[in-house]
């Protein structure tokens, strides 16, 4: 056996070792972890040609059959011991945590919290099917047609293939696919560059609970071949932020996932109850190391911003790096450091600009970014802008950060923009009425919950069984 | 070194060399057979002809500056034993402005002459047909190609692809019209091999990679196919062979220019991981891996350096010109008795993203 874990390209689940690859470091002392084979274009192409038999494979089970698939997937993903590339390793939990841990920074407690998110998904495949289909009777979809509270239904697949350019940065968001399998849809996944690991996991721990092989495509590429998955795979989601993004905006066969925009607003009838809210704004605002595009970036009340700024920065402030494997880590590593400098440049430019302030600061006692036991981190910041116009006070980082801002709450759905989890605190049914009737707001939590507070039969970023089946009309001739 | 070289061939090899030297340096530095250009520098510099004895006295030479090509006119490149003979012009690359150009009249059919020996008629059946998709214009490779089919008793169909016109695409991020005109060029290849009957193929390996999404190569009839152009990394060969070609159809990838001529690669071995080295048609052509930092220093075996081409015919003298390539210096192998250049890609392709499209 090979010293050094090999992670193979995946060609409908065949495991194909590549003349290129890449290897995956350890972000704090540069420990080669792995290396992985990467391909260019013209094979995912080539392979892209014969999907119809993947999702041949696919079809020989019932959607209930897949479900259980799922169940046990979920078993084997968090509790299995499963091959570990091609070269003979095998992954236990714990190793999984620590090699993710080591080269995506995240501390080991929140790779937990990622893992027990997409164990909850596989085990409640049901559930997170019974919502995404509102309730329908999934052997329709086994059958291609049937009834439905009397009504004739009939649903085919819009692809056949999910293409998926997952991002590096935050595990959980591999659950976003999860669905794609019992709905039996292949997909064909370009992991992130330092970030193969929870795919490859999750691919073997579907195979090892059943699932045929051939459904599944992994393949670390180049950015012609990112282009080719989106391109040739009929639907797929892209995880990134605007620039990156932007040229698939206007494709509806593509995704886009990116930054959430995420925000807490406080109504005038709740606000003198503020200190009440700062726990579940400080968990908003940092859980999951403020990675996630549900992790709130702004917090919107009519009065007392500069007071509640005050008091998240005295809880947050002062949060320092950990050791990975510390229970109470809050912060993540950078695999790339670039990444920080770039961030923690850009709040020190916003700063520049009048009407902004870094109430932290004075908590945090040294710098923003700085490096522990060779991993570079990003403290958390609360940043006070007087007006919402102003350059800090709708952005989002990969790091615990928010802006408090000032507004009359009939000022507030006006100016707030596209927000993907908004948590309103109010009781005020005027405008708990607003905020129902908002296009701008994906998921509302209503009342004191964190944003971060999502349910998985409720999407709230797009519905995969709409993204890769439509409903067609169909009559029968009588017999 | 490969066992099948011994060092008297390597020896004798470079005994022919400095032969063809001598007499190539006779001839480009005698006012009776010489061209302006070269007499004229002669007259600036050193006579030649009295300073280099062997091949290693090639460093007294600077690196030849390719500007020449583009700012002179022609007819400075005359050998005067030719004047009074029409001649070809044909140019390199460019994407704007004046491009550098290369006059010749026989240099072309040697090379592809000699080449020809060296493809199977297994994979390029004699008294067939051969299809051409790539840079037609004014290359040499078009003349070439055809003098090639020719040679072979058989005749070629060509579709031009303009790669002047798809770098300026790319650079200025027309990714679409690219891919439609890549589109349009393959379309055309596709129509041909429909409706003739076609053994042989040159191409580029990208487009190679484009015909094949969109006909079977080998059940249109193509045995052959004869690639060059651009970078071809070991694993992106072993896609071309085995997964384009699917194992069955004959690949021989070259590395060539109009400068040089072309240098024809060995054949792949499986140790040799899908790692292609090209040998330079030496003695009319000597291709050095040299420090890019000290040009006057061989890299060693297995080192990436700069490419340093020398071409000594009696139609062009180039000496020393630094290509805009770089790649691993390889040991003689048979048939050659000299140095081979492997994995050639753009020089400096690891710090920088290079233009290279679909040409």
């Amino acid at each position: 056996m090979s010293a050094l874990p090999h992670i193979p390209v995946l060609r409908r689940g065949r495991p194909y070792e590549s003349l290129d690859n890449n290897t995956v470091v350890d972000h704090r002392n540069g420990t080669v972890l792995a290396q992985v084979s990467t391909v260019n274009a013209g094979i995912i192409r080539k392979d892209l040609a014969k999907i119809s038999e993947s999702r041949a494979a696919l079809k020989k089970f019932t959607v209930a059959q897949l479900i259980e698939i799922c169940g046990k997937t979920g078993e084997q993903f968090l509790n299995g011991t499963l091959p570990f590339g091609d070269k003979g390793h095998t992954q236990s939990p714990q190793q999984y945590i620590e090699t993710l841990s080591a080269t995506s920074g995240l501390p080991h407690v929140m790779v937990r919290r990622n893992m027990a998110k997409i164990h909850q998904a596989l085990t409640n495949m049901k559930t997170v099917l019974n919502g995404l289909t509102r309730g329908l009777d999934l052997s329709i979809l086994d059958r291609g047609f049937g009834e439905q509270n009397g009504a004739r239904v009939s649903y085919f697949p819009t692809t056949q293939a999910l293409g998926l350019v997952m991002p590096s940065n935050s595990p959980a968001v591999n659950s976003l696919w999860l669905p794609a399998i019992p709905l039996k849809i292949p997909v064909i996944i370009k992991p992130g560059r330092e970030e193969p690991w929870t795919p490859y996991r999750l691919i073997q721990a579907f195979i090892a609970a059943g699932c045929p092989a051939e459904a599944f495509g992994f393949y670390a590429t180049d950015h012609e071949g990112a282009g080719e998955i989106l391109r040739s795979c009929g639907r797929a989601l892209i995880f990134g932020d605007k620039n990156t993004t932007a040229q698939y905006a206007s494709n509806p066969a593509i995704q886009i996932h990116g930054p959430g925009f995420s925000k807490i607003l406080i109504g005038e009838d709740e606000i003198e109850h503020w200190p009440d809210f700062i726990d579940v704004m400080v968990s908003a605002i940092s859980d999951n190391g403020g990675r996630s595009c549900i992790n709130a970036s702004a917090v919107i009340v009519p009065k007392y911003a500069a007071e509640i700024a005050e008091a998240l920065a005295k809880k947050l402030g002062p949060v320092q790096p950990t050791k990975s494997d510390d229970t109470n880590a809050r912060l993540s590593g950078f695999a790339n450091p670039k990444m920080a400098e770039y961030i923690d440049g850009s709040i020190e430019e916003g700063l520049k600009a009048p009407g902004a302030s870094d109430v932290t600061a004075k908590y945090r006692g040294g710098t923003r970014k700085l490096e522990f036991e060779g991993g570079t981190y990003l403290r958390p910041t609360i940043v006070l802008c007087d007006s919402f116009n102003h350059t800090l006070a709708n952005r989002e980082f990969l790091c615990p950060y928010a802006s408090v801002v000032e507004m009359p709450q009939s000022e507030m759905l006006k100016q707030i923009g596209p927000s993907l989890a908004v948590t309103a605190i109010t009781k005020d049914p005027a405008f708990t009425e607003q905020l129902l009737e908002s296009h701008l707001i994906e998921r509302l939590n209503l009342g004191p919950l964190s944003t971060m507070n999502v349910s998985w039969d409720q999407p709230h970023e797009g519905n995969m069984f709409e993204f890769l089946y439509k409903r067609r009309s169909i009559e029968f001739a009588a017999k | 070194m490969s066992a099948s070289i011994s060092t008297e061939q390597i020896k004798t090899a470079q005994s022919q060399l400095d032969a063809h030297l001598d007499e190539i340096i006779q001839w480009h530095f005698s006012p009776e057979t010489g061209c302006p250009y070269w007499l004229d520098w002669a007259k600036k510099n050193f006579d030649p002809r009295a300073e280099i004895e062997s091949f290693s006295d090639m460093q007294k030479f600077p690196h030849f500056k390719d500007e020449s090509l583009r700012d002179l006119q022609p007819e400075v490149w005359v050998p005067a034993k030719f004047k009074g003979r029409p001649f070809s012009i044909f140019e390199t690359g460019g994407t704007t402005g004046m491009p550098k150009q290369r006059i010749g009249w026989e240099d072309y059919k040697v090379d592809y002459s000699e080449f020809s020996e060296k493809i199977s008629d297994e994979h390029f059946p004699r008294n067939h047909f051969w299809l051409m998709m790539g840079p037609t214009g004014p290359r040499r490779l078009r003349l070439a190609i055809e003098h090639l089919a020719n040679v072979r008793g058989s005749s070629c169909y060509f579709i031009d692809l303009d790669p002047r016109w798809v770098k300026k695409l790319i650079t200025n991020k027309h990714f679409d019209q690219a891919r439609a005109y890549m589109d349009h060029v393959v379309d055309q290849a596709v129509t041909i091999l429909k409706n003739r009957k076609v053994s042989g193929l040159f191409t580029t390996p990208k487009l190679l990679e484009a015909l094949s999404e969109k006909i079977d190569l080998w059940d249109a009839g193509i045995r052959g196919v004869f690639c060059g152009g651009t970078t071809m990394a070991p694993q992106y060969v072993r896609y071309i062979v085995e997964e384009v070609l699917e194992g069955r159809i004959g690949f021989y990838p070259t590395y060539g220019n109009t400068l040089m001529g072309l240098a024809a690669s060995v054949p792949l071995r499986a140790e040799d991981k899908f790692s292609i080295t090209y040998y330079a048609p030496q003695p009319r052509a000597v291709l050095r891996v040299v420090d890019p930092n000290n040009t006057t220093v061989l890299k060693n075996y297995g080192e990436w350096g700069r490419v340093e081409l020398t071409t000594l015919t009696k139609e062009f003298f180039m000496p020393r010109f630094l290509e805009r390539d770089e790649a691993i210096r390889r040991e003689p192998r048979g048939p050659y008795a000299w140095d081979g250049v492997a994995e050639v890609r753009p020089f400096g392709a690891m710090e920088k993203t290079i233009v290279e499209g679909v040409y």
